[in-house]
């Protein structure tokens, strides 16, 4: 039922401003559920509204010519009041009828999203820090969990199981195509569960306020076919491949000497910080600094140069002080992909 | 101006009333609401804690009990002062009032003392935990209306020995009579989540 | 004189005199700093909260500003953070509560046809407490102390770890001027509406912005202790280390969810209730018909009032409480739409079976109407769980709760003004610069915030410095930033007119709408004193009864007096003493204030802070009467 008024959707209008990040163009089972509530609610609400003012605008409009007369007080009786009365009374029940679908509808969606099959889903554990995700997926064989961080892959048509924890503040996860937000609240875990089913790109953004950079706190969201997310998944799980040229490997020595390995990991290297995005395949990342700019050497460069420069506020320092040093480090950050 | 007619004339009327009549009574009644809403919703701060923090209290021994029993006996206890001054200011007599009011300033300095003792045996600090917290935070609460309402009957001792009372003075009495309940009263709940709580739930 | 009499002019200029000897005050520094008088209190309430709406207005210009262009550089982070937490506390606790209850304040005893309102010390105890709150904040906030988490200040954010400094101290504080100020003025409003109406003014007869305020009162004496319990929570965990919200302790972030939105959704309708009673009395005026469905009204601004408190978790939907809960909120969010859609029914209804006259305050009202409804009906569609999670903590709610506030409360709040200047003044605000003010709110709003739905739906949340470009927001943000151009200039309209029309407008006369509530029955502006004497009611429209208006005399003319009454029937009981100029509560104001501010730096301020406010008490009840021992040598 709710599925036929989404195709009925009077918001086509709107539903053509698709994009990478808007709840209006669906691309799970639970962005659509949602979707279809929402053309439920316009419709209804739309419908309401057109009376209300069609009401008043007939109001002004019968009023344009009665404008002199003794005031009518309480008690002399009005010929129109009992019809009035009647019309009250009616719209009231209009209203109650309309909020009763209205809510029934929104409580067989809610129900839908709360009983949705589980089956086979993946887990991943999403930890927000101020002001970057730490993306874990889960195995049943240990070694074969691996750590991202400011990125999502999940496959089309398996269902997800988000875990989401907070490591300071509250943040909230949330990625419009794919259904609604969940808050990530330190001591508690919440669960969202999402099912996407179809292939593309998203982009999530932190949902509260969560302090200077809430509004760089960005997740992008590959939706892939099961075999594309196998591969990406086990490359994950490899370490980078070493680095050779001198450049880089003098970078890594500039990456352990200024200290960035007690806050980053990297696999396969003595970089086991915890406090950082993990940085094992940073350069295969769609974007730098939870979503602040789209990778590429040159933004790379740029954010080691000044990083209070492009997101104030960060808690990532300023290390390579020298260009020589910034250089070499970039280079060797590139190879990790 | 509009035209006028007299209908009647309001100088005959008393210049005061006792209880829900006085004006007083209402502003009092109002803050009562107030207080009352704050202690409701300290209460259910408490329970949320509790079900956030197990066991409860986490690992501290409860409240000791001795000094608690104490200040609900003499808090109990001192309605009996407070309603026989009541009456005395409701039947307008000059010195009975007066003594009911030292009386009633004596009731609450012992109980402030009580409760000084009280805070001593509470077994926990208020940045111990949040058990700790939310229990100094009810005693506090408490001890701040107990507070008041004494600083509220020295004031009014002391007005009643330099100036002569009127009959707005008297159901003044009357009215601070009435906050002393509330104080007694809120105590119970309040007592209960501080010394009971820890030991039931 | 006996009862049934007409009244010479004579006999009146007489009873002037003697009402002026016994109302008079002290005029000069010694009156601005003494003033008990309820219409001097209101008004300085009234301007204050105007000035802090512009204030707050100038800090929404520059955060439009910011965001008209994607990755702009105008505002940095930290400065943007405070500008949002300041607008919204700003708007909140230092304008719309305030300014409902100033109105109320200036207006309730009129309409009680009350020499003067209850407690006139309390009444200006608190607007100096609102006073010295308001200008602690703002100067907290130029010294760059201001607050940086948000109206709502969310755990752990707002907790030690994450807000060190005194930022988050200086608000909280902030909170506690403005709640006990907000709490006096309701304590007033209780018991003058309940026991210090006219003689006659039986319940039923109440004017309906009479019955809103009794609701508003009631529901700031249920709501406020919630944020006071709150953020003290909050100040003694960041000062002296309790732990009620640090969830490393067993504390629970989430309990500050609860016990502020507990305050913070009623605290909407407390925004709100006051506007409905505004606009009732506007269209009953300008409609020249008492409002359809009295009884019905009523009972939906107690609906109103009742429901309120069963909404607050529709805010916390996101923070995964059990989802049956969330449906039970879900259906009482829903619920709190039908008084709403029943009081716009009765008022568009009354407009068709009246005579209407399309002044200004109505057009603010017919402005209320279009803008406050798709506001409700928004926020229909936030009390289902699952479209919240989609669209919650988005510019769709920023879009909702400005059409809801600004519609719902601020149009009608400009009516008001407009309608009751004249009362307060004197003088008639201009009729044609009213009609642009109008116009240009009216467009420049809707300009403004329409497009903030649409950026919601297409992802952007709230409270962020700068966006991403290429998300398809630009356009729409820098729709909406030219529509706050436009309300920008409907404001300095809006100023222009109050300015001259203060020295150059119309003068109004007693009655210049022919309205029919008793503050239209005395002088504009009002004497000191109010009312000659005391009217007495017949009818739910005293005005519009006769051509005489029933009196009582007797009260309030050879002592400050005012009269209480029985609650329902409101009989003449009692002679009450109205409480002569003072300084004490400006006094215990400053007293108070010290208190406040000398806990943010150290604990123990609340001790050493309460003796000076204790002794400023003392001198506030102090008897003005001679001593037992001076009478007994006088008796002597």
């Amino acid at each position: 039922m709710i599925r036929r008024i989404t195709r009925l959707a009077p918001c086509l209008a709107l539903a053509g401003c698709a994009g990478v990040q808007s709840a209006l163009d669906p691309a799970s089972d639970q962005a659509s559920s949602v979707f279809g509530i929402w053309s439920l609610m316009l419709w209804i609400c739309g419908v309401m509204y057109a009376l209300v003012l069609a009401f008043l605008a007939a109001a002004i409009w019968k009023a344009r010519h009665r404008l002199s007369g003794p005031p009518i007080a309480e008690g002399q009786k009005s010929p129109a009041d009992r019809p009035l009365t009647r019309v009250l009374t009616g719209w009231v029940g209009l209203t109650v009828v309309g909020l009763l679908v209205l809510t029934f509808g929104s409580f067989l969606v809610d129900r839908q999203l709360a009983l949705a099959d589980q089956k086979n889903a993946q887990t991943i554990k999403i930890t927000a820090n101020q002001w970057w995700w730490k993306v874990e997926y889960d195995d049943p064989v240990p070694g074969r969990r691996f750590v991202t961080a400011n990125e999502l892959h999940l496959p089309v048509d398996r269902p997800a199981r988000i875990e989401l924890e907070a490591g300071d503040v509250i943040h909230s996860f949330w990625v419009p195509n794919l259904g609604g937000k969940q808050d990530l609240i330190p001591g508690r875990t919440n669960r969202l569960l999402v099912t996407p089913r179809r292939v593309g790109l998203f982009r999530g953004q932190c949902a509260e306020f969560c302090g200077l950079q809430h509004a760089w706190m960005a997740l992008d969201v590959t939706v892939e076919p099961q075999t594309a997310f196998a591969a990406w998944a086990e490359a994950q799980r490899r370490a980078p491949a070493p680095p050779s040229t001198p450049e880089a490997l003098r970078g890594r020595d500039v990456f352990i000497g200024a200290a960035c390995n007690s806050c980053h990991q990297v696999t396969g290297q003595p970089a086991q910080g915890q406090t950082g995005p993990d940085l094992t395949h940073m350069a295969s990342r769609p974007s730098l600094a939870a979503g602040a700019r789209p990778y590429s050497r040159q933004a790379l460069d740029e954010w080691l140069r000044d990083p209070q420069a492009l997101k104030p506020g960060n808690h990532m320092p300023l290390v390579a002080t020298r260009a020589d040093e910034r250089a070499a480090l970039v280079a060797y950050l590139d190879t990790l992909k | 101006m509009i035209r006028q007619r007299i209908v009647g004339d309001l100088s005959h009327l008393p210049d005061h009333a006792f209880g829900p009549r006085s004006l007083m009574w209402w502003g009092i009644l109002g803050f009562m609401l107030i207080e009352g809403a704050g202690f409701l919703l300290a209460g259910g701060a408490y329970f949320f804690l509790v079900g956030h923090v197990q066991p409860w209290p986490p690992g501290q021994t409860p409240p000791t009990l001795t000094w608690g029993i104490v200040f609900t006996v003499v808090i109990l206890l001192s309605e009996i002062p407070n309603a026989w001054t009541n009456n005395q200011a409701r039947h307008y007599r000059d010195w009975p009032t007066r003594i009911g009011l030292i009386l009633m300033s004596l009731a609450g300095a012992i109980l402030l003392a009580i409760r000084f003792l009280e805070f001593q045996a509470l077994n926990t600090r208020w940045d111990a935990d949040p058990y700790g917290s939310i229990i100094w935070a009810l005693m506090i609460l408490h001890t701040v209306h107990v507070v008041t309402d004494l600083g509220d009957t020295l004031y009014i001792t002391i007005v009643s020995f330099i100036w002569p009372f009127d009959g707005g003075e008297y159901s003044g009495v009357v009215d601070n009579c009435v906050y002393w309940r509330f104080v007694i009263l809120t105590w119970l709940p309040i007592g209960a989540l501080v010394y009971l709580g820890p030991r039931l739930l | 004189m006996t009862a049934g009499q007409d009244l010479e002019p004579l006999e009146d200029e007489a009873l002037r005199e003697r009402l002026e000897r016994v109302w008079a005050h002290p005029t000069g520094w010694r009156g601005v700093l003494t003033a008990v008088d309820h219409k001097v209190i209101a008004r300085r309430y009234i301007a204050t909260a105007f000035v802090f709406f512009f204030l707050a207005g100038v800090l929404a210009l520059l955060m439009r500003a910011q965001l008209a262009r994607p990755e702009s550089h105008l505002i940095g982070p930290d400065r943007y953070n405070q500008l949002f937490s300041m607008h919204g506390t700003t708007m909140m606790f230092l304008f719309a509560v305030p300014v409902m209850e100033a109105i109320a304040v200036y207006l309730v005893p009129l309409m009680c046809g009350a020499r003067n309102i209850c407690f006139p010390r309390l009444n200006a105890y608190g607007y100096w407490v609102y006073l010295f709150g308001g200008i602690m904040i703002w100067i907290a906030f130029a010294m760059n102390v201001g607050p940086e988490t948000g109206w709502f200040s969310y755990v752990p954010l707002a907790g030690p770890e994450f807000s060190p400094g005194k930022r988050t101290d200086f608000w909280a504080q902030m909170v506690t001027f403005t709640e006990v100020a907000a709490l006096a003025v309701a304590v007033q409003l209780v018991a003058q509406i309940l026991k210090q109406r006219a003689p006659g003014m039986t319940l039923s007869r109440m004017p309906l912005f009479l019955w809103s305020m009794l609701v508003t009162a009631f529901m700031v004496i249920f709501a406020m202790p919630a944020v006071m319990v709150a953020t003290t929570f909050l100040i003694t965990d960041r000062l002296v280390g309790t732990q009620f919200y640090n969830p490393a302790e067993g504390g629970d972030p989430l309990l500050w969810q609860h016990l502020f939105w507990f305050f913070g959704h009623p605290e909407v309708y407390i925004i709100f209730i006051p506007a409905l009673g505004m606009v009732s009395q506007i269209v009953a005026a300008f409609s020249r018909r008492t409002i359809l469905a009295y009884p019905a009204m009523v009972l939906a601004l107690l609906a109103n009032g009742f429901l309120a408190f069963g909404l607050w978790v529709h805010h916390m939907f996101a923070t995964g409480l059990p989802r049956l809960g969330d449906s039970f909120y879900t259906s009482a969010s829903m619920m709190i739409a039908i008084p709403s859609g029943l009081q716009i029914f009765a008022w568009i209804a009354t407009i068709w079976d009246g005579k209407p006259r399309f002044k200004t305050p109505l057009l603010f009202v017919i402005g209320f109407i279009v803008i406050f409804v798709l506001g409700g009906l928004t926020g229909v569609m936030l009390a289902s769980v699952p479209l919240d999670l989609q669209v919650h903590d988005t510019y769709f709610v920023v879009a909702h709760f400005h059409y809801v506030l600004i519609g719902g409360a601020v149009f009608p709040l400009f009516g008001a003004i407009y309608y009751w200047f004249p009362k307060i003044t004197g003088r008639l605000l201009d009729e044609r610069a009213g009609v642009w003010n109008f116009w240009t709110f009216f467009v420049g709003f809707n300009v403004a915030f329409f497009p903030m739905h649409i950026l919601g739906l297409l992802g952007m949340p709230r409270r962020v410095y700068t966006y991403k470009a290429g998300l398809g927001w630009e356009v729409w943000n820098l729709i909406s930033s030219l529509g706050a151009v436009l309300i920008a200039v409907s404001m300095l309209i809006f100023i222009i007119n109050v300015l001259v029309s203060l020295r150059r407008g119309k003068v109004a006369g007693d009655n210049p709408w022919e309205a029919s509530s008793l503050e239209w029955a005395t002088s504009s502006p009002p004497p000191i004193y109010n009312f000659l004497r005391i009217p007495v009611v017949t009818g739910r429209e005293p005005l519009w009864e006769g051509d005489k208006l029933p009196v009582m005399s007797g009260l309030g003319e050879t002592e400050r007096e005012s009269l209480c009454v029985s609650i329902v029937e409101a009989e003449p009981d009692i002679r009450q003493k109205s409480a002569p100029p003072t300084v004490w509560p400006l006094l215990a104001a400053i007293a108070t204030t010290v208190l406040f501010i000398g806990s943010i730096f150290h604990e123990w301020a609340v001790v050493w802070g309460a003796i000076p406010v204790a002794i400023t008490l003392c001198g506030w009840f102090w008897p003005g009467r001679p001593t037992r021992k001076a009478l007994k040598e006088r008796s002597a």
